[in-house]
């Protein structure tokens, strides 16, 4: 069974609703207070990647719900620049704004699956998935 | 032809006052107004219906529609309260309009729709923009209260500060906060200074990146910088992120914090119940 929904990126607050709306879901499937910490930081990066970069774009949420494990599946698109050097933003200490620098390579260890696509002048989409252990 | 129109309308004001009340009845059924008492709602469809047709009968803009919508606002009804009723009687006048005349083309219909739209569309342009006017004026309010509450910073005793950061913290807030920090280190001259994230949700890559800004610059100004209120899952969230907090001292509790600030400027609390117990025991046994 997979439940769909999603939040619109268009302005810093909207990071806020974002991360409360995968807080509330992270919550129903049953996550520790941990791993939800874990998912809603991990949101407030993609969505403010999303917000600095991009300037819009969307957070989706899927609830999977397999029979034998439950999860979150985050998707965070938007149609911005894209990144030039995959590889490069996912070091450590690499930031363009001016930032720490540990937001990509952070989602991706605060998370149980990580997946980038993205194409220079088309855009990027990131997917994430947290499993309930 | 309008003033003839306008003629029926008001002449008819009864008939049509009635299947609007009807209509807007029927439609509560299933409605946000539920909760309303039955009395209430039907004195406001009725001032509603009579604010209407003394709009259209003066033309011009009323006191009464102001104040009905002030009012309206006040008790917190919803604004589609009033598009819907304003929706209705439009609805409702043009079929009135059109079952009092015989025979109607499409350019007498679409001439009388125009017609009844004039009417409406300007009171409903009007209780919109007054709508909308009183919600922005309660988000600057609100907004303002925020930034109140944003980043106070409470001198506790004598070169030790404390600032408690509650909700989220956004770019803004976060400039405030140096801004106040660096501000408050200088006036009440700390020697220490102890920032509480106990009430903070979320620190992110950003959220981090503020904090260590903040500490980096009371270092710069001479002060020394505790982070405090750190939780179990905010911890492994930073470790995770791999946010290196190494270049200052930081506790899992204010009270802890505290302690530590005490130590840095040279001072303990002292129990006085044991002091003085201790003291006149060594009194005693000094007079033995």
């Amino acid at each position: 069974m997979i439940t769909k929904s999603s939040v619109q990126i268009r302005k810093e607050w909207d990071i806020v609703g974002a991360r409360q709306m995968g807080r509330n879901l992270a919550k129903e499937l049953g996550f520790g207070t941990v791993d939800q910490a874990r998912i809603t930081t991990a949101i407030s990066e993609l969505a403010r990647n999303i917000y600095l970069y991009a300037d819009k774009g969307k957070v989706a949420y899927e609830k999977i719900e397999d029979m034998n494990k439950k999860g979150l599946r985050i998707v965070a698109s938007d149609q911005g620049p894209g990144i030039h050097d995959l590889s490069k933003v996912m070091e450590d200490g690499f930031s363009t704004s001016g930032g720490l620098g540990a937001g990509l390579p952070g989602v991706k260890r605060l998370m149980d699956c990580f997946d980038i696509v993205s194409e220079p002048g088309m855009g990027t989409t990131i997917t994430t998935i947290k499993w309930v252990r | 032809m309008p003033e003839t129109l306008r003629k029926i309308v008001v002449e008819n004001s009864d008939v049509i006052s009635k299947n609007w009340l009807d209509d807007i009845t029927e439609k509560r059924e299933s409605d946000y107004t539920s909760t309303i008492s039955d009395s209430l709602y039907h004195t406001t469809n009725q001032e509603f219906i009579n604010v209407i047709f003394s709009s259209i009968n003066q033309r011009r803009d009323t006191g009464d529609m102001d104040d009905f919508a002030e009012r309206l606002i006040n008790l917190g009804w919803p604004l589609s309260y009033i598009t819907d009723g304003l929706q209705t009687f439009r609805r409702v006048t043009i079929d009135f309009i059109l079952s009092q005349s015989d025979q109607v083309d499409t350019e007498e219909f679409s001439r009388i729709f125009n017609i009844v739209e004039d009417w409406v569309e300007p009171i409903i342009n009007q209780l919109v923009k007054q709508y909308s006017g009183s919600w922005e004026h309660t988000v600057s309010l609100q907004r303002m209260a925020l930034q109140e509450l944003s980043a106070p910073l409470i001198p506790v005793m004598d070169n030790i500060t404390v600032m408690p950061l509650i909700g989220t913290i956004d770019t803004e807030r976060a400039k405030l906060i140096m801004e106040n920090l660096l501000e408050g280190v200088i006036k009440h001259n700390s020697e220490v200074v102890l920032i509480d994230i106990t009430g903070v949700p979320v620190v992110d890559t950003m959220v981090a990146h503020h904090i260590i800004q903040a500490a980096e610059a009371v270092r710069l100004i001479g002060a020394t910088c505790i982070l405090v209120g750190i939780r179990p899952e905010i911890a492994q969230t930073i470790v995770n992120l791999g946010i290196d907090l190494s270049k200052f001292p930081t506790k899992s509790s204010l009270r802890k914090g505290f302690k530590t600030a005490l130590k840095l400027t040279n001072r303990e609390i002292v129990d006085l119940n044991n002091f003085k117990e201790e003291d006149i025991t060594t009194t005693i046994d000094s007079l033995k």
